[in-house]
């Protein structure tokens, strides 16, 4: 095929998007204009059904459960995949490159990163933990603070210390916390089933008050488990790239 | 987002306004998203036009934030966290590992 005809292939391809594209943006609603009723019917029911404040974690963890459900363990198939993948590499030889290991010696981290890192691990601990915990009352929830309880484990490689990285967070240890969040998340649901409930209906008594860190039942627990898959996937998926991109490995394993 | 917003919302339901006194003046409110959009479309177009891979996961990064930005103006402050963890923080990160493991293979 010629430069030429492939330059009308793409032109003709690019017309029809942007055709269909234009067609698209014209039948969107005005800015701002909500068409559906949904959002409308949480925004009335949520609050007094759930107890929970934080409605976001209200649509994720129970009325759209089940999705929240397949999404973790989306993730949790990609970081099992990963480490299956990569661990199998860790055991190849890198014969081609011999002089790599001095080429590729880790300057150690400045004194200055190893500051920030000493200073921001603790917050961020605090910080990651508070966002899992507080699903039910504002803006947070267990991804978000899983990602950032993970960011911790990450200071701590970044002051340098990949070795205690590796004792504070051994692959074994992480692969258990993983599976138990996962698991956990779906256990809910089983249990609601077991008391002759619908799949992950909300089970646990709400509270009284909107709002409160003890209210809305299996929200505020299922956002802590979908906390430690989260903080444990990405540990794993960073932990076994750290693990391909340093020389750690000393010899031939 | 709150519930007394939600209580008046049933008879008008497409109008929601809870006036606080951190309310934000709306037309102050229109400046700040429209320049936010404004950003987000330079950002990621200097995303795709800037093709060293290591330059370039620093500015995916940097747009991440502007991204997160962006939802915090649309009032929409679970996806602002969700954008910020992993746009700005878990998405370069892993790309930055990547590139390194690539980088040395090369070598």
């Amino acid at each position: 095929m010629t430069p030429g005809q492939r330059r009308w292939i793409f032109l003709a391809a690019m017309a029809g998007l942007a055709a269909f594209y234009v067609w698209g943006l014209a039948g969107l609603p005005g800015f701002g204009n909500y068409p559906g009723p949904y959002g409308d019917i949480i925004n009335r029911i949520a609050v007094a059904q759930t107890k929970a404040t934080g409605v976001v974690s209200a649509v994720n963890f129970e009325y759209r459960g089940f999705d929240t459900v397949g999404e973790e363990f989306i993730l949790f198939v990609a970081a099992t995949a990963m480490a299956v993948v990569l661990r199998h590499l860790r055991h190849e030889r890198e014969e081609d490159s011999p002089g790599a290991t001095e080429d590729w010696a880790v300057p150690p981290a400045s004194d200055s990163v190893r500051l920030v890192a000493l200073i921001f691990t603790g917050p961020v601990v605090v910080m990651g933990w508070f966002l899992a915990s507080h699903a039910q009352t504002s803006p947070s929830g267990g991804f978000q603070g899983g990602v950032i309880l993970a960011t911790a484990f990450f200071l701590v490689y970044l002051s340098g210390e990949y070795l205690l990285f590796r004792r504070i967070s051994p692959v074994d240890v992480t692969e258990a916390f993983e599976a138990v969040g996962a698991g956990g998340f779906a256990a809910i649901g089983v249990a609601a089933v077991v008391m002759g409930l619908p799949y992950l209906k909300n089970f646990l008594p709400l509270g009284t008050t909107p709002g409160a860190v003890s209210s809305s039942g299996t929200i505020a627990l299922i956002s802590f488990f979908v906390g430690v898959e989260v903080a444990a996937a990405f540990i794993l998926i960073v932990g076994e790239l750290v693990e391909q991109t340093l020389l750690v490995r000393q010899g031939d394993h | 987002m709150g519930s007394t917003g939600a209580v008046h919302a049933t008879h008008v339901p497409h109008v929601v306004a809870v006036v606080t006194p951190y309310t934000i003046p709306v037309g102050i409110m229109d400046v700040l998203q429209v320049t936010l959009l404004v950003l987000v479309a330079a950002g990621a177009t200097a995303v795709v036009l800037i093709r060293e891979p290591v330059r370039q996961v620093i500015v995916l990064s940097g747009y991440g934030v502007l991204l997160a930005a962006l939802f915090m103006a649309f009032q929409a402050p679970d996806v602002t966290l969700s954008e910020l963890t992993v746009g700005a923080v878990a998405l370069p990160m892993l790309l930055l590992l990547a590139l390194a493991k690539v980088k040395r293979r090369e070598k």
